[in-house]
């Protein structure tokens, strides 16, 4: 909503100035969103009428005019725009004002001479767009300074109201709310009836009186469309962000801006016969205003003559029957239309406009009447005419209700944490137009018809709380009960996973929960993503089933950015088709790309390879404290990983997760000429961890016995040491490879592999021939099982 | 013959003290005490004396031996001593030259203010819960009271899937969530992604924010506004000038937006709208089950992304979804 200072200002004393308005407004839920200062600087500019306009004898676009200003010599002015034209009032800026950044010189313009300069609404910073000189009104008057002549100054203010404010959408309601705020009384004028000139009606149906309880309308006959709108009629509806149209309709949405309720005008004469306001079917056509002919169903409200639909009830009128300049007869329409039957309407049609604005959150449903009687008033006046009585249609029954609602003094006093005093209470529901009746317990009000959002005794305790002003409230601690929920140790909070990749050098990285659909096809991530009905753009079309696409693209958005070394990783969630319901499952993920360390002097130079990120996720996945072979690497991986460098990460009889390079080919897909590693696990696997108990620490030392194995390299070092695991025991407390060595001494396809056993009991200290053994049975664990053979 | 050991001793103590190296201490130690050296020699000579001078020499020899190999034993030390001050004298490193590098790295500055808020509110009694980013119409919009086709919900532009399910617009649904089926006192705090299908410098299509939600049987609007400076004291470690203003959630009554007045470098201070919140609508609590007349409590959401910029002076939303190392690393 937005309207001009001024026009509040006849309407309701203001005991303040503008800074302290809009900061009332805004304090009192009004939120002022811009203050446009009109008229400012308009010092020298005088309303002029050009009596001659010839074209300049050097210049075809240029014009020679003789403009009165209502003294002296006419002026001789030399002008560019389009629109100059004898009998045309525009502003004129005399001979050392200063519009905008310039001061008016008497030049010479082509050899010709001009004192002065004849003014856009652009160039006099109250009309943005507007081409050409800004044309006054007829009836104003010459020599006049400008500011005068359009009430200035002035300022436009926007409001951004919320939705429950339907009732400042007109300046009546919009002044019964400041006089609210600032505890004076609005000064609304009386509307008086106009008598009816003729006996003609036209006859409204309403087969849809829930829809429609209330319809107004006045045929008004023989008026003059083309007569001039006139000038402060035109400059209030600029300054409340409408342009002038022609009269007819800038009356219409003069008497909207100034009740509040939305208008219609129909040419009478287009009108096939009595009116019905019904609830369209299925299929039918109406060619709006706008001139696009939309698909009707049951869901919306029509106006319809005698032979189809002449106007989308609440939102827009037709084309057919819409007053032109050759309208003689209107039919003017006020009607009252329930929010529930226009609400979502306009948007579905992919329209908003000021009226389906105003209906789908609620117009005063008193006011129908009355904006008639306005608005006829004022185009009798403007436009001629006769006007004849105004008809009604109601159907009583279904006009919204205003129910009693019950304000508890204690409620309040608890909801608010905050006592107000009970005359102050009282004050306040009667200023805001409430019918106030007091009760022991407190107060019982009825709120005005205007008012859609008091149905609750909250939403009275909130009209309390706002005129009587939030700052008002004290400031306190809550002092209820503290009733902490138990708090888990059996995960590794997402906060330590995050810190501990922190720690090993990737960055932490946020992508868009959504991609491209081609991106999931590339990488061959074919289960159907979940698409989005209505996408910002093909980039953002479909839910990312895995985070490492858009890891991987962010990781090579910083390559080309001249980053020859990154590590990334995210946790964040994937999305999945599920049976009943989308399943999203919390996922960790790492890519990393360049060399193995940041070049330095004392560590040779050497690329990244796939015990580098390996090592990265078991430091991660050390985090849950997990035992020796909880978390299981097995060769292979989904189709996105290089076959022979890729681990699915088993925990339990659960695969959780892989690690591994990028496939060569996908690599190549995606431009990337360096070899991406990457692993990502579900977040639940990766962090799981159980609650630890202590055990007594073994008195007893512990021995250390290496061996060395040749075996075939097809056989997995998992597997080898699960098996001398399996095979010692208890005894072995830690087994490491510190060795592996393949090379022609050895044969071909046979490795060599070095381990320490680490050797402990609980019970006593274990002897020289204890070890041996346990050596013993290691070796020929592997033996039978690998065909391994001691290293000599 | 005595004076000739004493002199042949001092000799001998001149050259150990005046030995420069272990070799020449060496060569003096043979010459006093080895096998053919004088000492040895001396004792060896001790059996062609009258056995009554015999001891009184001995004791003699044996004393002016000791002297000796003391003095030299203080020499070696004195020379290794120095040998390991020069060879220390030697042994360095350039202390300026690089320490070996792992690079760490840092978290996601909306992440690390998530962590700030979430911390803040935990150390007031509230316990961190989560919901689905993939929500139904019920939980993100009408049991939070927008009914239908309400105008509120254009306030909300909403990514659909074609189930009619959609991205939640708000992390609201997670109250609906936290107080089904539970009992008051309740306190939480919920962090997630929500989703708008809006993009500008200023809007991003998903961002991150916080719910808070507390009831039980006391909490007042007053509370919500201690709770809410408290909060803001917390993060940004700085007082500021607040103020509510009333607006409109269809899930709270009264509902307010918080304005702080932020100061800028100039010393100019403006109003930055940072949060809504509001007291819990009765309509709400109803839909989970909890009686509002025994009952009242209040609700408030944060953006986080916004909280993240202005406590790290991002100027341009869009840089948190960038993903930029340069940006990245500033967050350490």
């Amino acid at each position: 909503m937005k309207f001009s200072e001024n026009w509040l200002r006849e309407l309701v004393d203001i005991p303040a100035g503008r800074d302290e308005l809009v900061e009332r407004l805004t304090m009192s839920g009004l939120e002022v969103e811009g203050v446009e200062v009109l008229g400012a600087a308009l010092d020298g500019v005088l309303v002029g009428e050009i009596i001659a306009a010839e074209k300049h004898p050097d210049a075809d676009k240029l014009r020679v005019c003789r403009v009165d200003i209502g003294r002296g010599e006419p002026l001789q002015i030399v002008c560019g725009a389009p629109n100059a034209r004898v009998g045309l009032k525009a502003p004129l800026a005399t001979v050392g004002t200063r519009v905008g950044e310039i001061t008016i010189k008497a030049a010479k313009l082509r050899g010709v001479a001009s004192n002065g300069m004849l003014c856009s609404g652009r160039e006099l910073g109250f009309d943005a767009d507007a081409d050409g000189l800004f044309e006054l009104a007829a009836d104003a008057v010459v020599g006049r300074p400008l500011a005068e002549a359009m009430g200035f100054p002035d300022a436009a203010i926007e409001l951004g109201l919320t939705p429950n404010r339907p009732d400042c959408l007109g300046m009546h309601g919009l002044a019964r709310e400041v006089a609210a705020e600032f505890g004076s009384r609005p000064k609304i004028p009386r509307i008086s009836e106009v008598a009816a000139a003729l006996a003609d009606t036209l006859a409204v149906e309403l087969a849809a009186p829930v829809d429609c309880p209330r319809y107004c309308g006045r045929l008004i006959r023989g008026l003059d469309a083309r007569a001039a709108t006139p000038q402060w009629l035109k400059d209030r509806l600029r300054r409340a962000g409408i342009r002038p149209i022609s009269v007819l309709v800038d009356i219409a949405n003069y008497v909207m801006i100034e009740t509040g309720q939305p208008m219609h005008a129909f040419d009478a004469q287009s009108l096939a016969g009595p009116l019905v306001v019904r609830r369209a079917s299925r299929g039918e056509a109406l060619k709006l205003l706008d001139e696009r002919t939309v698909a009707l169903d049951e869901e919306f409200l029509v106006i319809a003559d005698g032979r189809k639909a002449v106007a989308l009830a609440g939102i827009m009128g037709g084309h057919e029957t819409r007053v032109t300049d050759a309208t003689v007869d209107v039919f003017l329409e006020a009607a009252h239309f329930a929010p529930a039957c226009i609400s979502g309407r306009a948007r579905r049609l992919g329209l908003h406009t000021d009226a389906s604005h105003r209906f789908e959150r609620g117009v005063d449903a008193e006011l129908p009447r009355q904006a008639i009687e306005r608005a006829t008033a004022l185009l009798l006046g403007i436009a001629g005419g006769k006007a004849g009585p105004l008809t009604e249609a109601l159907a009583a029954e279904h006009l919204p209700k205003r129910v009693e609602v019950t304000l508890r003094r204690e409620r309040l006093r608890r909801i608010l944490g905050h006592e107000v005093a009970d005359a102050e209470v009282a004050r306040i529901l009667d200023s805001l137009g409430m019918q106030v009746a007091e009760s022991a317990q407190g107060w019982m009000a009825t709120p005005p018809s205007a008012r859609f959002d008091i149905a609750i005794e909250e939403d009275l305790i909130e009209e309390v709380a706002r005129i009587h002003g939030y700052s008002r409230i004290p400031v306190q601690a809550p002092r209820g009960e503290i009733t902490p929920a138990a708090l888990p140790e059996n995960r590794v909070a997402a906060h330590r996973i995050r810190e501990q990749l922190a720690s090993r050098g990737y960055s932490e990285a946020i992508c868009y929960a959504f991609v491209e659909a081609e991106l999931l096809r590339t990488w061959g991530l074919h289960d159907a993503p979940i698409a989005l009905a209505n996408p910002l753009s093909a980039e953002m079309a479909v839910m990312r089933t895995s985070l490492l696409p858009g890891l991987v693209a962010a990781l090579d958005g910083n390559r080309k950015r001249q980053q020859p070394r990154v590590r990334l990783f995210e946790v964040g969630r994937s999305y999945h088709a599920g049976e009943a319901a989308p399943i999203e499952v919390e996922r960790v993920a790492a890519v990393a790309l360049g060399d193995a360390s940041a070049e330095q002097w004392a560590e040779p130079r050497r690329k990244l390879d796939f015990f580098d990120i390996k090592g990265d996720l078991v430091s991660m996945l050390a985090l849950t404290g997990a035992d020796a072979g909880e978390f299981r690497f097995l060769p292979g991986g989904p189709g996105w990983l290089h076959p022979g460098r890729a681990a699915t990460v088993w925990r339990g009889d659960r695969a959780v997760g892989w690690v591994g390079q990028l496939d060569p080919r996908l690599q190549r897909a995606l431009d990337l000429d360096d070899d991406v590693y990457v692993f990502e696990l579900e977040l639940d696997g990766a962090s799981r961890r159980s609650v630890p108990s202590a055990e007594p620490v073994s008195r007893f030392p512990s021995l250390r016995r290496d061996i060395a194995v040749v075996l075939s390299d097809d056989i997995p070092y998992a597997d080898i040491a699960a098996a001398i695991r399996a095979a010692v025991g208890e005894r072995l407390v830690d087994l490491m490879l510190f060795d592996r060595y393949a090379g022609p001494n050895l044969g071909n396809g046979v490795r060599s592999l070095a381990m320490g056993l680490i050797l402990q009991d609980r019970s006593r200290t274990l002897t020289d021939q204890d070890a041996d053994q346990c050596v013993d049975l290691a070796v020929s664990a592997l033996a039978t099982g690998y065909n391994a053979k001691l290293r000599g | 013959m005595m004076d000739s050991l004493s002199s042949r001793i001092d000799a001998a103590l001149q050259a150990i003290a005046s030995a420069a190296t272990l070799e020449a201490l060496d060569a003096e130690r043979v010459a006093v005490v080895g096998k053919s050296g004088f000492v040895t020699e001396q004792l060896k000579q001790l059996g062609r004396l009258p056995a009554e001078e015999r001891k009184a020499a001995g004791e003699r020899i044996n004393v002016a031996k000791n002297t000796v190999l003391e003095a030299i034993a203080a020499r070696r030390n004195a020379l290794d001593e120095a040998a390991f001050e020069a060879r220390l004298a030697n042994d360095r490193v350039d202390v300026t030259l690089p320490g070996r590098r792992t690079e760490r790295a840092n978290l996601h500055p909306v992440t690390r203010a998530m962590e700030r808020i979430c911390e803040i509110f935990a150390r007031l009694g509230y316990d961190r819960v989560d919901g689905p980013e993939i929500e139904d119409d019920w939980h993100n919009f009408e049991a939070l009271n927008f009914a239908p086709d309400h105008p509120a919900r254009t306030m909300h532009d909403t990514f659909w899937f074609a189930d009619g399910r959609l991205l939640r617009t708000h992390t609201s649904p997670v109250q609906i969530r936290s107080m089904s089926g539970r009992t008051p006192p309740i306190r939480i705090i919920a962090p997630g992604k929500v989703y708008r299908s809006d993009s500008d410098q200023t809007h991003s299509p998903m961002f991150h924010q916080v719910e808070g939600l507390l009831i039980d049987e006391t909490s007042s609007f007053a509370d919500l506004k201690g709770t809410l400076a408290a909060f803001i004291r917390a993060f940004f470690e700085r007082d500021f000038e607040m103020r509510l203003r009333p607006s409109f959630f269809p899930f709270t009554e009264p509902s307010a937006e918080m304005d702080i007045g932020w100061s800028a470098e100039d010393g100019s201070t403006r109003w930055l709208e940072v949060l809504g919140c509001g007291m819990v609508h009765p309509n709400v609590l109803r839909n989970c089950g909890i009686d509002p007349e025994r009952y009242s409590g209040f609700a408030f959401g944060l953006g986080v992304d916004r909280f993240a910029m202005l406590r790290y002076g991002v100027e341009d939303l869009r840089a948190f979804f960038e993903n930029d190392l340069r940006f990245l690393r500033q967050f350490a």
